[in-house]
């Protein structure tokens, strides 16, 4: 076997081991989207009637309250980017990465500090490449993320925000928060959302939903409203933040589905040009045998022939 | 007689969701009950059971860790830490 024959055979089995690990790598995102999308569909209801009820209270009480009351003169933001721990998956993290530095420089030209807060390795591993400043950060459970990780990040934004950014370096009057909401099977989109101080656009909508302003202006709140905010603070985040694990990491596995899906495919293409190109080869190597042994045959009839 | 529309959560999953005539809770204020045609009411639960008794005559009990109450024109959510049946 000729040497350049060798060598496509060799690039084609190496190329067909690959396809086999894309595959199955395409078929067990595929089959763990299904799961995320129906832990997403779970945890909605939740963050559903956890929202209406913050946008009950801020429109049904007079209580100043961190919650919904923007500071006047706002320094420091915080921001919290989620993307996934391993990669594989096309533009998925980088996207949301890209988004959020859109965001941080809005901040910026607003005049605010940012705390970046990162959820996922690929997050981490862009910041400390280029030595940016990470306020903290977690990895390990981006493609499944539980309640108690959720709680986690939660709880530290909490502390930032209840900080008074003033006093405290660590402190911060807003949050924000970049995931990828997941629209449906092709179709991801990384967005930013303002988690705190309640942005103004989402009142307005749970008030239209909750139906006619006059009807919902009798509210009792036990024991008072301003200990409901209280309580409902950590558990408004830690809801809007798993949710946004959640989509993040059904994102995470159709983004995966998609780039292994293509990967399999460009993997099909390349055997079938590598396969023409060792059949060009053997035949050239058959043709070059045929003329030599031809030629061979020839000499040896003239020469025999000359010397009669 | 009208009826309220009952939804029990937790942050993973919904518990219960139907109809029932009435659900009793514990708040920080104590206990109370809540029959259709309430006043909209916004409730911080302490630990303790819900009792929701479902239109068809049934009692589901559920207990709470902690969580809230609200309810609004019958519709009553319950909204659980980690509600358990």
């Amino acid at each position: 076997m000729g040497a350049q024959l060798r060598i496509y055979r060799r690039r084609m089995r190496s190329v067909k081991a690959t396809k086999k690990i894309t595959r199955a790598m395409e078929l067990i995102s595929a089959s763990r989207i299904v799961k995320a999308q129906q832990r997403v569909a779970a945890s909605s209801p939740y963050s559903n009637e956890l929202t209406n009820a913050v946008s009950a209270v801020a429109n049904h009480s007079n209580t100043v309250h961190p919650l919904t009351f923007a500071a006047i003169n706002p320094k420091r933001a915080a921001v919290l980017i989620i993307t996934a721990d391993r990669g594989m998956a096309g533009a998925y993290s980088n996207a949301a990465i890209k988004e959020g530095d859109l965001l941080i420089s809005n901040l910026r030209g607003r005049g605010l500090e940012v705390d970046a807060y990162l959820v996922g390795r690929k997050a981490i591993n862009f910041y400390r490449f280029r030595n940016r400043e990470i306020a903290n950060s977690w990895s390990g459970f981006s493609d499944n993320p539980t309640f108690e990780n959720a709680r986690e990040v939660s709880e530290n934004l909490i502390t930032a925000f209840l900080t008074d950014s003033g006093e405290n370096k660590n402190g911060v009057d807003e949050l924000h928060i970049i995931y990828t909401q997941f629209k449906s099977m092709i179709t991801q989109l990384p967005v930013g959302d303002q988690l705190l101080p309640l942005a103004k656009s989402e009142n307005h909508d749970a008030e239209q939903a909750a139906g006619d302003h006059k009807v919902m202006a009798m509210y009792e709140f036990e024991s008072s409203a301003e200990g409901v905010l209280n309580a409902l603070l950590p558990r408004y985040v830690e809801a809007r933040v798993f949710n946004a694990m959640l989509q993040s990491a059904a994102s995470e596995h159709a983004a995966r589905r998609r780039a292994m899906k293509s990967a399999t495919d460009n993997a099909d293409e390349l055997i079938k040009s590598l396969t023409r190109l060792a059949n060009a080869a053997r035949q050239a190597e058959i043709t070059q045998e045929i003329s030599e042994i031809v030629g061979g045959a020839d000499a040896l009839a003239s020469a025999s022939a000359g010397s009669e | 007689m009208a009826t309220l529309t009952v939804e029990v959560v937790s942050p993973e999953k919904r518990v219960f969701s139907g109809e029932a005539t009435m659900v009793s809770a514990r708040t920080l204020d104590g206990d109370i009950g809540i029959l259709p045609d309430h006043i909209s009411l916004l409730g911080v639960l302490v630990p303790g059971v819900v009792t929701v008794k479902a239109a068809d005559g049934t009692t589901s009990d559920f207990d709470m860790t902690g969580g809230f109450i609200s309810v609004n024109k019958n519709r009553v959510s319950i909204l659980g830490e980690q509600a358990q049946a």
